[in-house]
C-alpha cells in the first residue's frame, strides 16, 4: 500500500488516494482531503461525515446514497449540493472510509 | 419433525427446494414454500419479449410443475416474520412455525419510489416504459411496433438492480431492430447511468463502453436521477442535468418484498444483509436469504443464484448437524449477454475477480469467448430458455462448477 503525508500525518492510502486505515483519520486530514478535491468544509459538512464513520464502524461498509439519506436523514439533493458531481464517492473519500462497493 | 420454511417460490426457492428434499429425509424434514403468485416467469425472456423474439405464453409456467414430491406449497401473501418466535404470519391469518427460515422472495421493480414514475404519472406505458415485469414488457413490445422513431433514452435510476446487464443488452437489442427494421437512421439512442461507466467493472466496462461507441449510442455516466418529467419528457438529475426523450425505457429502483422491511429484517432496499458466503443473517443464525433477496455484493442473477444453492446446499447438511460448514461462496456469475445482429458475449466472474477476456470451457458445448461477440453466445443464451425450465428449476445437476474458475480468462495487465 502506498503512504501519503495529508496535513503534517503519513498516512496509508490506496490507488485512487482514499485512506485505508480508519484510525489514521482526523479532522485536520479531513480538511486537506477536502481542500485536495475543491471543497470547503462547513458546518453542514461535518454531520454527514461522521454518520459515515460511525455506520462505517457499525456496519462493516460504507453507506450508500440513499442510505446517508433515509437513515441519516440528510435529503440527498442537499448531498449533491454539500460534495458536488459525485457525492458518495467524495464523502467517504473526505470522511477516510472506502469508497462505496461499485455494485454488481 | 423438523421444519424447513421457504418464503418465495421463484428461482432460488424452487431450485432450493428440489435441491434439499431428495437430501432431507421426509420422516423428519417437513418442508413448506408459501408464494402468493401461480405463476413461474422465465424472468430472461422479459429482455425479448419486446422485440417480438418470445410472446408471453413461452415464458410463463404454473409454479406447482416444479415443485418435488413432498414439498407443501401455499399460495399466500405474507405478512411478517417473527424472528424471536420462529414464526411467519400470512396475510390470511394463518401462521406457520419453523426451525430453518430461508428468505427467497427476490427483488423487484418499483417505481412508485421515483417521483413521476408509475401507474398515474404522465407517460406511464404511453412514452415510459419499464421490462422487468411481464406488463411493462408487452406494453413495449406494443409500443415499438408503431413507433416511428425519435429520441429513446434507456436509463437505469439506482443500483443494484437484477440482471445489470439487461439494461445494455436492451440497447444493444435496440440498435439492432431499428437497424432490421430500416429506421435506425430515424432513432437516437442515449444510454443513461449512475454509474461511472457503461458497466461496473474497468475491463468489462471498456468492452461494453466501445460497444455502445461502434453503436451511436451516446452514454451519460454518472447521472442520478431526481425526478421525471412525464409531461415535458426529461430527465433530471440532482446535479440538475436534463435529458430529454421520446420513448423511455427506465430500470426502476429494484426492492425486496415488503415484509422483509416490516420485519426489521432488511436494509434500505429490503434486501436481507447476510453472510456472503454462506448467506446465514447477520440477525438470526436460523435464518438464510437466497437469491435476489440477499444483500451480498454480486449480481442478482439466476445464475448467481444457482451456483449459490449448490454451495448452499452441501453447507447447510452441514450446519443442521451442528458442523462447521464445508464450503464458502465466492459470488460467482455467469451471463451471457445479448449484443444484437445475431451475437453475443459471455462474463464469467466473482467476488474477486472482475469480468476478463478469454475462453470459457464447457465440456460437450464450449469454449464460449468471454468479452467477445459470438454468434455461439448468442445461441448459448437463447438455449439458456431450455436449461432453465428443465435442468436449473428441478435441481439437476448442471456441467458448471460453482465456483469461478481462471481457466481461460487472460489478465490483461500482466500480459
Amino acid at each position: 500500500m502506498p503512504t501519503t503525508t495529508i496535513a503534517g500525518t503519513e498516512v496509508q492510502v490506496d490507488d485512487e488516494g482514499f485512506m485505508t486505515e480508519y484510525d489514521e483519520w482526523n479532522e485536520d486530514i479531513a480538511n486537506e482531503l477536502a481542500s485536495n478535491i475543491g471543497i470547503e468544509l462547513s458546518d453542514a459538512h461535518w454531520p454527514i461525515l461522521s454518520f459515515l464513520r460511525e455506520d462505517y464502524k457499525e456496519q462493516g461498509e460504507t453507506p450508500m446514497l440513499r442510505r446517508v439519506a433515509n437513515v441519516g436523514g440528510v435529503p440527498t439533493k442537499q448531498l449533491f449540493q454539500l460534495f458536488p458531481k459525485k457525492p458518495a464517492k467524495k464523502m467517504s473519500y473526505i470522511a477516510g472510509v472506502p469508497k462505496p462497493h461499485g455494485c454488481v | 419433525m423438523k421444519k424447513l420454511l421457504v418464503l418465495g417460490a421463484g428461482t432460488a426457492g424452487t431450485m432450493v427446494a428440489n435441491k434439499l428434499r431428495p437430501l432431507l429425509d421426509e420422516r423428519d424434514w417437513k418442508i413448506t414454500l408459501v408464494d402468493q403468485h401461480d405463476t413461474h416467469y422465465y424472468q430472461p425472456g422479459l429482455l425479448f419479449l419486446p422485440f417480438g423474439t418470445y410472446t408471453r405464453n413461452e415464458l410463463e409456467k404454473p409454479k406447482r410443475r416444479f415443485m418435488p414430491q413432498g414439498v407443501e406449497l401455499i399460495k399466500s401473501e405474507i405478512d411478517l416474520v417473527e424472528p424471536e418466535n420462529n414464526v411467519v404470519k400470512l396475510t390470511d391469518g394463518h401462521s406457520l412455525d419453523y426451525d430453518y427460515l430461508i428468505i427467497a422472495t427476490g427483488t423487484h421493480s418499483t417505481p412508485e419510489e421515483t417521483p413521476g414514475l408509475g401507474k398515474g404519472e404522465d407517460g406511464w406505458y404511453e412514452s415510459i416504459f419499464d421490462f422487468y415485469t411481464i406488463e411493462g414488457a408487452e406494453a413495449l413490445k406494443e409500443k415499438l411496433d408503431t413507433w416511428e422513431g425519435g429520441k429513446l433514452v434507456v436509463h437505469i435510476i439506482e443500483m443494484p438492480i437484477k440482471c445489470p446487464v439487461a439494461p445494455l443488452e436492451f440497447t444493444f437489442l435496440a440498435d439492432s431492430f431499428f437497424t432490421e427494421r430500416g429506421m435506425r437512421d430515424q432513432v437516437e439512442i442515449e444510454y443513461v447511468t449512475p454509474l461511472p461507466g457503461a458497466f461496473t467493472k474497468p475491463v468489462a466496462s471498456r468492452h461494453l463502453g466501445d460497444m455502445l461507441d461502434d453503436r451511436k449510442i451516446s452514454l451519460e455516466a454518472d447521472f442520478f436521477l431526481e425526478q421525471v418529467d412525464g409531461e415535458a419528457k426529461k430527465l433530471v438529475s440532482y446535479d440538475e442535468r436534463e435529458i430529454d426523450y421520446d420513448l423511455l425505457v427506465t430500470i426502476p429502483v429494484n426492492m425486496g418484498a415488503e415484509f422483509v422491511g416490516r420485519s426489521g429484517l432488511g436494509d434500505e432496499l429490503r434486501h436481507v444483509p447476510c453472510d456472503k458466503h454462506t448467506f446465514v443473517s447477520n440477525k438470526h443464525d436460523n435464518i438464510f436469504a437466497l437469491g435476489d433477496a440477499a444483500a451480498i455484493p454480486t449480481s442478482k442473477a439466476g445464475s448467481v443464484a444457482h451456483f449459490a444453492i449448490d454451495i448452499f446446499t452441501d453447507n447447510f447438511l452441514d450446519y443442521i448437524e451442528g458442523k462447521p460448514m464445508r464450503e464458502k461462496f465466492d459470488g460467482h456469475a455467469n451471463c451471457f449477454i445479448e449484443s444484437g445482429h445475431g451475437k453475443g458475449m459471455l462474463i464469467d466472474f466473482n467476488y474477486d475477480t472482475e469480468p476478463l477476456p478469454g475462453k470459457y470451457p464447457l465440456p460437450g458445448v464450449g469454449p464460449f469467448s468471454l468479452l467477445q461477440e459470438t454468434e455461439a453466445n448468442h445461441w448459448g443464451k437463447l438455449m439458456f430458455k431450455w436449461i432453465y425450465w428443465n435442468v436449473l428449476l428441478t435441481g439437476k445437476t448442471m456441467p458448471i462448477p460453482a465456483l469461478m474458475s481462471m481457466a481461460g480468462k487472460i489478465r490483461e495487465d500482466l500480459r
